[in-house]
């Protein structure tokens, strides 16, 4: 069975969230929920959410289109319409008479063997089940999203002892290749994998730092960075998911959990939190939490809340030696440190990581598991078995004793054992319950390049970027800068990658596991040349950088570019010239060369008319393709999904989309092989352009939004010279096309032009310095 | 013996010629009366003072020193009367706002006077130095009270001012000092403290002295952020102006001193001191700053002003110096002997002391033109270019001006040779003045590190901009002049060796700062040649146009100098550029054991 399509139920932040990351996913979806009394607009409340929605930043859609495949209705009067679903996901109150009164309805109305599924985080799947239908049972699992549902990874799928097995297998393939999520499947138990961990972790931190008198921002910046942990530590991260939370998610798991539980032990009522749910602190949702921004005075200014008196202050950086020391000596050093950061880090972390070790098997049967769900469900870098192995298992046992704490068995094991994880014959092995060690799981279409780089040697490397061999005659060039932006010594070797590839392999993929595929050219090389008056050095790095991507087009082999994240400027200037792409559908692609005040020089301009022009669906003749494309460079656009991108023409209707993040190398690799069959490289291209007539319009369109108060005197300046190369200069004329060489010589001159100005310096500088644009 | 007339005419050069005073300066809100005029005559009238009154108490002055008895300090004889002149004349207020009762006249102005008086008696010029940066502090950081009490006073000379940073134990590593603040509860504050090396700290030339003193309060944090700033006067003032009973602080020794021995270096003990907060608490080192700016621009033009005195008497001891003949025949057969100037190795030794003086004299103009402007301009942008310029080339004045002044010194001694060495001819006493300017102030390594680890990254090398685009678009504008192929062309090479390390400092830099650092001292010196010839290609530019003038001896001269920086002194650059392409390995490998 497969599922195409969908019933939410439950129109609230979770319930709209899924929705949209099912309709994202292009199964179109039903949105239900209950007529609210009297109401005229009996769906009102289904679509006033997907109004929301369509509101919200970060946006639960991906285009506009998804939300047209969102059905609003309501429960009352729609029953029937769930006949036709294959999946229908209860996300109303944590009420389980409520639930169970809405499951006998589904039941009443569902097709025989579609799935139903509840996205509680608190009510047991038995107490749900309890009473209901066998048949019921069988089909019912628990899926818990994290919010928001379309960025956060982690999905925690529970099945009960009734539920069918093929059942689960549907949905969790469903979740795993539509919706993108990395499935954890979990044991019926209190707050099942994530929260059972990430609440302990947040109690404990938030207690601990009462108790010893650190400050909020002590607390975040040892909890943090020191610990792969996102920046927002934990007081930062309760004000991101709202304090008023916390409470109901404590006395649920003090309430469920069993009485040995040292969860029970560690966690007591907080006044402060009472207090500060009551005076409407209750984080960046309220007047503020732990954090609040200062906005009087005209300046804005952080402050944070003093655990003791409740008073703010501006937010002061922490000066313990403890964080000192864990940069250069690494979590070791940090837990090690006599300093109170020191210590409160140790005692956060030490109680923390032996309740996670204690936790397996009773939560879920595998080590791995847990760790996926912290990384996916909280953004840790390291899952508690990964943050042990940093320490040290042995070492930690070790002290765990020496301080009179119990040690879990399955914390000695490992001690034992040498570590949770280990490397063997180039393959990641993790622990077992037994105590022996197995591979880590890697499901079919499944490639890592982290796995591939522990079992093999790059084939070329350099400081900023390396080649690889993924099997089948594939290669892979991954780059690895800050933020993988694209400096002299990546475009060198693009260049040995394309000799490589072409003399022992079938094609090349352009792909990383970091969080973003390219933001870019090196904005702060070319700057600091800029202001050493380093023209030739600039111009060189713009002549290497249409060299290598015209490399990349004419290579004897198929080039698939594979993003994720970020593929701005120049990393977007890749996927144009790659002859396909294979898009995460979390990529961010545009080309923002403007913002910083120059115009896209390394092909950008000539690729993105070239496909305009291509494009059968979109207005013919030679102005259509210039004006979009003067739009959409000029503007700055960056789509905000890969489905963006393809409306806006970065991607086009052949490029593939992959929703999960783990598959992308995989899904690029297969197309890649698919173009190698009987592969030619593209003919070299010639473009008809408008010429002086072209741009005289575009100026006129400028002169308009000028008038208007739109632009600055500098967005005039650098629209001039974009308009300049996209109607190919002032000798062309529709009738003649200009060939690709003339386009790329435009686009050199008009970067360097502008290069040379002072406010495009200025440009470069802001966003280097803020990452914000410069408006001058 | 020592000559010395003030160089007004190269001072009007730099002023009117090369730079454009009267556009750039003079129309500046404040300055519109600062014509050129007022500036030749004022200039006229201090540089007479300096060579009258100030140049005679020079070596008496070296001889007898300041001293120190019953913890009372004494200038040598001479200086409290040139002193009150001096003040009486306006000089001491030149450059302050006529608000509190200054000349406000521009601080280009300001700096060629500096030097005319540093050339003529460093040791006096420290005290009105002092006072005038004490001014600027309290200008810029003081409360309404305290600049109404404090700056007229400070400004018609009457009180003097000092900087109080150093303690026995920390001088470069100011935020390890000791010295205590602790609230009366009535606003003012009571210092204690030790604070060493204080120039002006005590003396008899004015009623009062204004401490400004770095100090903790109880609860700063630690480190430089943890500093405040505080005015603490020798005598209490009332609020009224008054003067009433002695503070808490009292000179407890001088320091006896290679050079500079006129101008009193004091051990300062601070118990229980009276005094006021400058600024916010905490906030003292960006006060200090302020102040220290300024003053090492100041003490660059400070090793410009010995080193000018050195080669006015070496060239004039050269031409009248009969010894030996000529190697390529005699040259004044009616003598003896010709004078030592015949021979190449005095010529070079000459002209290296003149290139190298008028080249830094240009580079004092044009950054004292940009501090000025970063100071008045009415646009926002302008301020801020200007202020960049300053800022970068800050270290620069500081470092290079002082080591050019010391070399240059040396070089004077040199020409005199046994006669340089002894006390009496005076030349050494240059030597041994110039000697302190290389240290105090942020010693030149820790310019050299200012330079490379703050101003080159400083706004993503926003600062670099201000020095090399205009270099740049000088060699652009004249590469397809002739004439000047002589100066353009080894600019531009040298400018592509500075172009390399600068890109080459800041890659290594954020790599390993060691590496930087290694670089510093190099880097500086290369950057320094590559401004020096710049404004030399600029001079020769200037000259060029005005050689058939009727001062036409002066535009050769200039031409001349010109072609002997660009042929004997720039190609150092090849050397220092070696040196620091050759990176940290040789400086760092060797183990602390070797040494």
């Amino acid at each position: 069975m497969s599922i195409e399509k969908v019933a939410v139920i439950g129109a609230g932040v979770m319930g709209g969230g899924i929705a949209a990351q099912v309709a994202n996913a292009g199964v179109p979806v039903l949105l239900l929920d209950v007529v609210p009394d009297g109401a005229e607009n009996r769906n009102a409340v289904a679509e006033g959410a997907i109004a929301r929605m369509l509101k919200a930043d970060p946006a639960p859609f991906m285009s506009k289109r998804a939300a047209g495949l969102v059905t609003p209705g309501n429960i009352e009067d729609h029953p029937a319409a769930l006949a036709d679903c294959d999946w229908i996901v209860e996300a109303v109150v944590e009420r389980l008479d409520v639930k169970q009164d809405l499951y006998r309805k589904i039941d009443a109305a569902r097709k025989p063997g579609s799935i139903v599924s509840s996205n509680t985080s608190t009510l047991p799947l038995a107490k749900l089940t309890e009473g209901l239908p066998e048949g019921f049972a069988r089909d019912f699992v628990i899926t818990h999203f994290f919010n928001p549902p379309r960025y956060m990874r982690l999905l925690e799928i529970v099945s009960g002892p009734a539920t069918r097995p093929e059942a689960v297998e549907t949905m969790s393939a469903f979740a795993d290749l539509r919706l993108g999520k990395g499935v954890v499947r979990c044991n019926d138990t209190p707050g099942f994998v994530a929260n059972r961990i990430g609440t302990f972790w947040i109690q404990c931190a938030m207690v601990e730092a009462l108790d010893r008198g650190i400050t909020v921002e002590e607390a975040d910046a040892v909890m943090g960075r020191p610990l792969g942990i996102p920046k927002t530590g934990v007081f930062g991260l309760l004000d991101l998911v709202g304090i008023d939370l916390m409470p109901h998610v404590d006395r649920n798991l003090a309430e469920t959990l069993p009485a040995d539980d040292a969860y029970r032990t560690i966690r007591r009522e907080l006044p402060l939190i009472a207090q500060m749910i009551e005076e409407g602190y209750t984080g960046r949702k309220g007047k503020g939490g732990f954090y609040r921004l200062n906005k009087s005075g005209g300046k804005r200014v952080k402050e944070a809340r003093s655990l003791a008196t409740g008073d703010y202050a501006p937010a002061a950086k922490p000066a313990l030696e403890s964080l000192q020391a864990s940069k250069a000596g690494g979590l070791r050093a940090l837990v090690e440190h006599e300093d109170r950061g020191g210590r409160y880090a140790w005692a956060v972390l030490s109680q923390t990581l032996a309740y996670a070790a204690s936790l397996v098997p009773e939560i879920a049967d595998d080590i791995h598991a847990v760790d996926r769900a912290l990384q996916l469900g909280y953004n840790w870098t390291y899952g508690p078995f990964e943050l042990i192995d940093r320490l040290g298992a042995d070492w930690l046992a070790g002290r765990l004793e020496e301080t009179g704490a119990a040690v879990p068995p399955l914390l000695k094991a490992a001690a034992a054992a040498g570590g949770f994880y280990r490397v063997e014959a180039g393959r990641r092995q993790r622990i077992a319950v037994d105590g022996g060690y197995e591979d880590l799981p890697r499901p079919d279409g499944v490639l890592r390049l982290a796995d591939i780089k522990l079992r093999s040697r790059p084939l070329a490397k350099n400081g900023s970027a390396s080649l690889w061999d993924v099997g089948d005659g594939v290669t892979c060039l991954e780059i690895h800068t800050k933020l993988n932006t694209i400096d002299p010594e990546v475009l060198a070797l693009i260049k040995t990658a394309i000799d490589i590839t072409a003399k022992d392999h079938k094609a090349l993929v352009i792909y990383n596991e970091g969080d973003h595929f390219s933001a870019g050219a090196n904005l702060g090389l070319a700057l600091f040349a800029a202001n050493t008056a380093l023209w030739p050095m600039i111009e060189d790095m713009v002549a290497q950088g249409q060299k290598a991507y015209m490399a990349l087009k004419r290579a004897p082999f198929p080039v698939v570019a594979a993003p994720s994240g970020l593929a701005l400027g120049g990393g977007c200037e890749i996927l144009l010239h790659a002859d396909a792409v294979q898009a995460h559908a979390e990529s961010y692609i545009g080309l923002v060369e403007v913002g910083v005040g120059v115009v896209p020089a390394w092909g950008g301009c000539k690729e993105l008319l070239a496909r305009l022009a291509a494009d059968p669906k979109r207005p013919h003749g030679p102005m259509p393709p210039v004006v979009q494309a003067f739009q959409t460079i000029g503007l700055a656009d960056v789509a905000k999904s890969a489905h963006e991108a393809r409306e806006k023409g970065f991607l086009r209707p052949m490029d593939g989309i992959t929703f999960n993040r783990e598959r992308l190398l995989a899904d690029a690799k297969a197309k890649a092989l698919l173009l190698a069959e009987g592969y030619a490289p593209p003919e070299p291209i010639a473009l008809s352009l408008p010429g002086p007539s072209g741009k005289a319009a575009l100026d006129l369109a400028v002169r308009d939004l000028s008038a208007k108060g739109m632009t600055t005197p500098h967005d005039e300046t650098v629209a001039d010279a974009l308009a300049e190369v996209l109607t190919g200069g002032p000798d062309a004329d529709h009738i003649e096309p200009v060939p690709e060489d003339d386009l790329l010589k435009l686009e050199r001159a008009a970067f360097m032009k502008l290069v040379r100005t002072g406010p495009t310096l200025a440009r470069m500088e802001h966003t280097l310095e803020t990452g914000k644009p410069l408006r001058n | 013996m020592v000559t010395y007339s003030a160089p007004l005419d190269d001072v009007r050069f730099n002023l009117f010629e090369l730079f454009d005073y009267e556009g750039e300066v003079a129309s500046l809100p404040g300055y519109e009366e600062a014509v050129r005029d007022l500036v030749d005559a004022v200039l006229e009238e201090g540089a007479r003072f300096c060579e009258n009154e100030l140049l005679p108490l020079n070596r008496a002055g070296d001889e007898a020193g300041c001293v120190f008895e019953n913890g009372v300090v004494r200038t040598p004889e001479g200086f409290k009367e040139a002193y009150r002149a001096f003040a009486e004349g306006g000089w001491v207020g030149l450059a302050c706002a006529p608000a509190y009762g200054g000349q406000g006249l521009p601080k280009t102005v300001q700096f060629a006077l500096d030097e005319f008086v540093c050339s003529t008696n460093l040791s006096f010029g420290m005290y009105p130095g002092l006072s005038y940066g004490a001014y600027r502090a309290l200008e810029l950081h003081g409360s309404e009270e305290q600049k109404a009490l404090y700056l007229p006073k400070l400004a018609e000379g009457t009180w003097s001012g000092t900087m109080c940073l150093t303690e026995p134990h920390c001088g470069t590593d100011l935020g390890l000092i000791r010295t205590k603040a602790e609230p009366n509860g009535n606003g003012s504050y009571k210092i204690t403290g030790t604070k060493i090396f204080i120039s002006a700290g005590e003396h008899d030339l004015t009623e009062n002295i204004l401490h400004l003193v770095l100090a903790k309060l109880p609860d700063a944090p630690p480190g430089t952020r943890g500093i405040s700033l505080f005015l603490v006067p020798k005598v209490l003032v009332g609020a009224d102006g008054a003067l009433g009973a002695r503070n808490g602080v009292a000179c407890g020794a001088i320091e006896h001193k290679m050079g500079i021995k006129a101008s009193s270096t004091c051990v300062m003990n601070f118990e229980a001191a009276e005094g006021t907060l400058v600024g916010a608490p905490h906030s003292g080192m960006k006060a200090m700053f302020t102040m220290m700016n300024a003053a090492r621009l100041v003490v660059g033009i400070q090793g410009l002003g010995l080193a000018e005195t050195a080669y006015q008497s070496a060239a004039a001891y050269a031409k009248e110096r009969l010894q030996g003949r000529a190697l390529s025949g005699v040259k004044r057969p009616e003598q003896p002997a010709d004078p030592i100037i015949v021979h190449p190795d005095v010529r070079k030794t000459l002209l290296t002391m003149r290139a190298y003086n008028e080249g830094a004299r240009a580079l004092a103009v044009w950054v004292g033109m940009a501090l000025d402007i970063a100071d008045k301009h009415p646009e926002p942008e302008r301020r801020q270019e200007a202020d960049d310029l300053v800022a970068l080339m800050t270290p620069i004045v500081k470092a290079f001006m002082t080591d050019a002044g010391h070399e240059v010194t040396n070089l004077g001694v040199q020409v005199f040779g046994g006669h340089g060495y002894i006390r009496e001819t005076g030349v050494e006493q240059l030597v041994r003045d110039a000697r302190i300017a290389q240290i105090y102030e942020g010693a030149n390594g820790i310019q050299a590190l200012d330079l490379v680890g703050r101003k080159l990254p400083q706004h993503m090398g926003r600062l670099l901009r201000r020095f090399f685009h205009p270099v740049a678009d000088f060699l652009e504008e004249n590469r397809a002049e002739a004439e000047l192929m002589d100066f353009v062309l080894p600019l531009a090479k040298a400018f592509g060796r500075l172009q390399q390390a600068t890109a080459w400092v800041a890659q290594q830099g954020l790599r390993d700062p060691e590496e930087a650092g290694a670089a510093a001292s190099d880097y500086l010196r290369l950057f320094a040649l590559v401004a020096l010839a710049y404004l030399w290609a600029r001079t020769a530019k200037v000259a060029l146009a005005k050689r058939e003038a009727e001062n036409g001896a002066f535009y050769d001269a200039k031409l001349a100098t010109a072609r002997f920086y660009m042929t004997r002194l720039l190609p150092q650059s090849s050397a220092l550029f070696a040196a620091i392409m050759a990176g940290a390995k040789p400086v760092m490998e060797p183990e602390e054991a070797w040494f």
